[in-house]
């Protein structure tokens, strides 16, 4: 099976890295489309800020490359919100597999950025196979997805927004998989085997 | 509901943990490896590694180090110590690292934590403040506390977060060491004032001392290195005790 992570200015896509050495996956990081394409699992991984990334990926052609992806993508963190439609993170139009929008966090009782370990909850999908309800995972994130059709698994921070979406091939997360002990693992290992 | 956290601290010296450890069941009581991987299986929420030592030769050491802890632990991890330019924190996270923790460098040239902030993202930029209370006053410390600044640590705090700081490391010189309990009232002052999550370190020495840093210090985090290593408090069982005292705990 041949695992392509999508290359991009994003920071730090080496934890991303180790965590598939751990389960014990080759991969590929590339920004190359006929290999993105012959992939039979992308990974869209994603730190950093929304305006900036969607400028290197249009420069590249990869904001028409990957909407238009067949095979299972699984988009993390800002690679989730870059496939929303629009992101509050400086008035950032995204590439709009999903059709909601990216809000910023408002509130004075509660701390931004959402730091931390928190519940997830509300599973729909086969990516949390196996897993508890309400298990822990590790998000570091300002703006959030909110609720939606496509919201397969919930988190309550300010209030519930998507802790996971997925349309149709399209798999995404807000917190950080690679980074979540052994629940976080067993998602991507999921994802692996969709 | 996002949980507080708990945070076991390893200083390194030459690639190597220092101060000894009681763990048992270690092959090497010394591999910062095998004793990150046992404290994630315990259940911390995160790790530092503080690198004691700051020589060019010790930072190769420290990046392999990195890059091996990053490869078999599953949870967030930070590094600190002696990191004071772009270069340092790239060549760390390209290894592997969650987050940098700046402190004595911050205090040089604070423009410091803007260029890192924009470079990198506040969310991998740890601030660390050592803070003793002098003749009535808050006032910052560097190099382990041992020398004075002019900056009053309050102000320091809401500069560093304005600043972009992602998170802000509190060190009070006054109680570390003491094991008589975390400084909860300057901890809760500098809580209250800023958005971003304050580690409450120094002073840990029971379980309710955990308890009283995060209610009335309002701490996101608690951090300690001994009791850990010593195993005088066992990670499973601070968790579940707070937990049982009704705080919002990973279990």
């Amino acid at each position: 099976m041949k695992t392509v992570i999508i290359k991009y200015n994003a920071g730090n896509v080496q934890s991303v890295m180790y965590a598939l050495d751990r389960i014990g996956v080759n991969y590929l990081w590339t920004d190359d489309e006929t290999e993105i394409r012959s992939a039979d699992r992308v990974i869209f991984p994603g730190v950093g800020e929304a305006s900036t990334a969607m400028s290197y990926l249009r420069e590249k052609g990869l904001d028409k490359v990957i909407p238009s992806l067949t095979q299972p993508v699984l988009g993390t963190c800002v690679g989730m919100q870059l496939m929303c439609r629009h992101s509050e993170e400086n008035d950032t139009t995204c590439m709009g597999i999903f059709d909601i929008d990216v809000k910023r966090f408002q509130s004075s009782e509660y701390k931004v950025p959402h730091v931390g370990w928190n519940n997830i909850y509300n599973f729909k999908n086969g990516l949390t196979e196996g897993l508890n309800e309400n298990s822990f995972m590790y998000f570091v994130h300002s703006y959030y997805a909110e609720l939606s059709p496509y919201t397969v698994a919930t988190c309550d921070y300010v209030q519930p927004f998507s802790a996971m979406l997925q349309k149709d091939n399209f798999y995404a997360a807000q917190f950080h998989t690679e980074i979540s002990g052994k629940e976080g693992q067993r998602i991507i290992e999921n994802f692996l085997k969709v | 509901m996002l949980t507080k956290r708990i945070i076991p601290c390893l200083d390194i010296k030459d690639g190597r943990t220092v101060k000894g450890t009681n763990f048992v069941n270690l092959r090497d009581a010394g591999d910062p490896v095998e004793l990150g991987a046992i404290y994630a299986e315990q259940g911390a929420d995160e790790l530092v590694f503080l690198d004691i030592t700051a020589t060019v030769d010790n930072r190769k050491t420290l990046i392999d180090l990195v890059r091996n802890v990053a490869r078999h632990v599953n949870i967030p991890f930070t590094v600190g110590g002696g990191i004071s330019s772009i270069e340092d924190v790239s060549a760390l996270l390209n290894a592997g690292a969650d987050k940098v923790s700046i402190n004595s460098s911050a205090v040089r040239r604070p423009e410091l934590i803007d260029e890192l902030a924009l470079n990198f993202g506040s969310q991998c930029i740890i601030v660390a403040i050592d803070t003793r209370f002098v003749e009535g006053e808050h006032i910052v410390h560097t190099h382990g506390g041992r020398k004075p600044t002019e900056l009053r640590t309050i102000a320091w705090a809401k500069e560093v977060e304005d600043r972009g700081a992602g998170e802000i490391l509190l060190t009070s010189m006054d109680t570390d060491g003491t094991k008589a309990g975390f400084a909860n009232e300057l901890t809760s002052i500098i809580s209250a004032n800023s958005s971003i999550p304050i580690i409450a370190s120094g002073g840990a020495g029971t379980m309710e001392h955990f308890y009283d840093v995060f209610t009335e210090g309002k701490a996101d985090a608690g951090l300690a290195a001994s009791i850990f290593h010593f195993k005088e408090i066992d990670i499973i069982d601070l968790k579940t005790y707070l937990k049982e005292k009704g705080v919002a705990i990973r279990l």
